[in-house]
């Protein structure tokens, strides 16, 4: 059930029961969370059925096609960037050259999943958080419950199918446009020929660090999935209620995202 | 048809329910009046499982749906259609998908039949032509009656209305009486309204309950109710300016002879 009784604590007497309060607070919410992201994945099942399609396809519309226009721009600039800036100290050294491999590891390793997420985040999940805290406040969460349609399924599935097959594609077109990007800076800049850049770059990087950035993607989309649907489901007191959940889902997944991603960074580069 | 056994409920340290008992017969009107903050919004979201006593038993039809749980709560929740205090429409949706989304969800209706059942019922809050229009350009009145098709929609027995003449102006508001009692008696569902409209309450109303601070402080028939020697019923009646009993004592009659 997603509609909840209203919460209410005792004052904590000292410093350390609101310490205790807080960590149990954290944890409760986590815990309702990975309730949320278990419903969910259960509920993936009905992602191709009738009746869920066209939520999903209008997800899929929201979070693949309307933010491609922010991920292009962001993407090209991030690869141009990091070829101007890379490419600056290499000249030092006469390896201009060698930003081809600079820009094309480092965006598909961490720069490409990592500015994709930011992106979702700010637009698509706080977009999440608004929509379904909105919902709580005028009762259509729980009309949708008293109808018995289950609000994850209805409105959590459809979302959580889209970035997951979303945040991937969207951070390949991202890395792609920012290796071309670096060509682009590399070539009018550095005096960094189109063929050098791109032989470079494929020398140096590997199939590994294509698949571990989809996969920090699709982990990434997860998350700010379920970060943003929780925080929304989670809104009280109306609109200042709406407003808080909306800037908590920002944080929360901007300092998730930071750190999953250092995590799975460790794990796979042993 | 639902009966509370003394429930009672707290919302941290404070009691907002406190020993609540009462029973609603099957196809009545019964109506929740009381001030802001009174309990009767917390009363009506017992009914439905949107909140459990923290003591007693809620009962719908004989089944607890107090302690009820998955399935079988869904079950029990599928006897009920419940108009809210804003109507809770689905913005994104046009009226005709928001009256529809039940059958869609629940049943393996065809489109042809749900559109025939959804105009059927929006013929019956007299808005057959709204259907594809947006929410967002309804009037409060109109939000209302669509809020109140899409809970008649699956044919439920009992129909839960929160607030239903709130935000609204007195011409409207009659309408919406007049369509709460015309439920009762055409389809002969139960009807247990919330208000603090006591005009609404008089008018439409088989019973009346009185709830203060958490407590029922009295259940009578209209024509009771207004010569209750409660000082708070008559402090309340006196404050929405019910003080010629005679005359809605003549309407009650009335209304009750139709």
């Amino acid at each position: 059930m997603i509609t909840r009784e209203p919460e209410f604590y005792t004052p904590a007497l000292n410093t350390r029961g609101q310490f205790g309060r807080f960590g149990l607070i954290i944890c409760r919410n986590a815990g309702l969370a990975l309730l949320v992201l278990w419903e969910a994945l259960l509920d993936l099942r009905f992602v191709f059925s009738k009746r869920s399609r066209p939520m999903v396809l209008g997800q899929f519309y929201i979070v693949g096609i309307k933010s491609l226009g922010v991920i292009t721009v962001v993407g090209m600039f991030t690869g141009m960037i990091l070829a101007l800036q890379t490419g600056l100290e290499l000249r030092k050294f006469g390896q201009e050259v060698n930003i081809g491999a600079a820009v094309m590891i480092t965006m598909l390793r961490e720069m490409g999943p990592f500015m994709t997420a930011m992106i979702l985040s700010a637009s698509v999940g706080s977009a999440m958080a608004a929509e379904l805290g909105t919902m709580v406040v005028s009762e259509e969460i729980a009309a949708l419950e008293v109808m018995s349609i289950p609000p994850v399924r209805f409105l959590v599935m459809p979302r959580l199918a889209a970035m997951m097959v979303m945040t991937p594609l969207l951070t390949f077109y991202a890395c792609m446009l920012g290796v071309f990007g670096g060509a682009i800076v590399g070539n009018t800049q550095l005096g960094v020929s189109f063929n050098a850049y791109f032989d470079n770059a494929i020398r140096w990087a590997v199939n590994k660090d294509l698949y571990i950035g989809l996969f920090k993607a699709f982990i990434f989309g997860i998350m700010i999935t379920i970060i943003s649907c929780h925080q929304g489901f989670s809104t009280t007191e109306g609109a200042v209620g709406v407003g808080r959940a909306t800037r908590r889902s920002v944080i929360i997944s901007f300092l998730s995202l930071l750190i999953v991603g250092y995590i799975i960074t460790r794990l796979l580069y042993e | 048809m639902i009966r509370f056994e003394r429930v009672t409920k707290y919302f941290g340290e404070k009691k907002v329910l406190e020993n609540v008992d009462f029973a609603v017969a099957p196809g009545e009107t019964f109506v929740i009046v009381g001030f802001s903050g009174a309990g009767k919004s917390v009363t009506l979201k017992h009914m439905i499982r949107l909140l459990t006593p923290d003591y007693g038993k809620v009962y719908v039809g004989g089944e607890v749906i107090s302690q009820a749980s998955g399935r079988e709560l869904q079950k029990l929740r599928e006897r009920f259609g419940v108009l809210f205090q804003g109507a809770a429409l689905l913005e994104w949706m046009s009226v005709g998908e928001n009256v529809g989304l039940p059958l869609r969800e629940k049943t393996n209706m065809s489109e042809h039949d749900i559109r025939r059942r959804v105009n059927e019922r929006l013929e019956q809050v007299n808005l057959s032509h709204v259907y594809d229009l947006s929410p967002s350009e309804l009037s409060g009145g109109m939000r209302k009656r669509v809020g109140l098709a899409r809970a008649l929609v699956m044919n439920p027995d009992i129909i839960l209305y929160d607030e239903p003449t709130s935000g609204l102006d007195p011409v409207t508001s009659r309408s919406i009486d007049q369509l709460i009692e015309r439920m009762r008696n055409e389809l002969k569902v139960t009807n247990v309204v919330v208000t603090h409209d006591l005009f609404s309450a008089l008018a439409i109303g088989t019973r009346i309950a009185m709830i203060h601070n958490g407590r029922i402080l009295e259940i009578s028939t209209p024509s009771e109710f207004i010569r209750s020697q409660n000082e708070i019923v008559k402090n309340f009646l006196d404050s929405q300016y019910i003080t010629k009993r005679g005359k809605w004592e003549a309407q009650i009659n009335e209304t009750q002879e139709n």
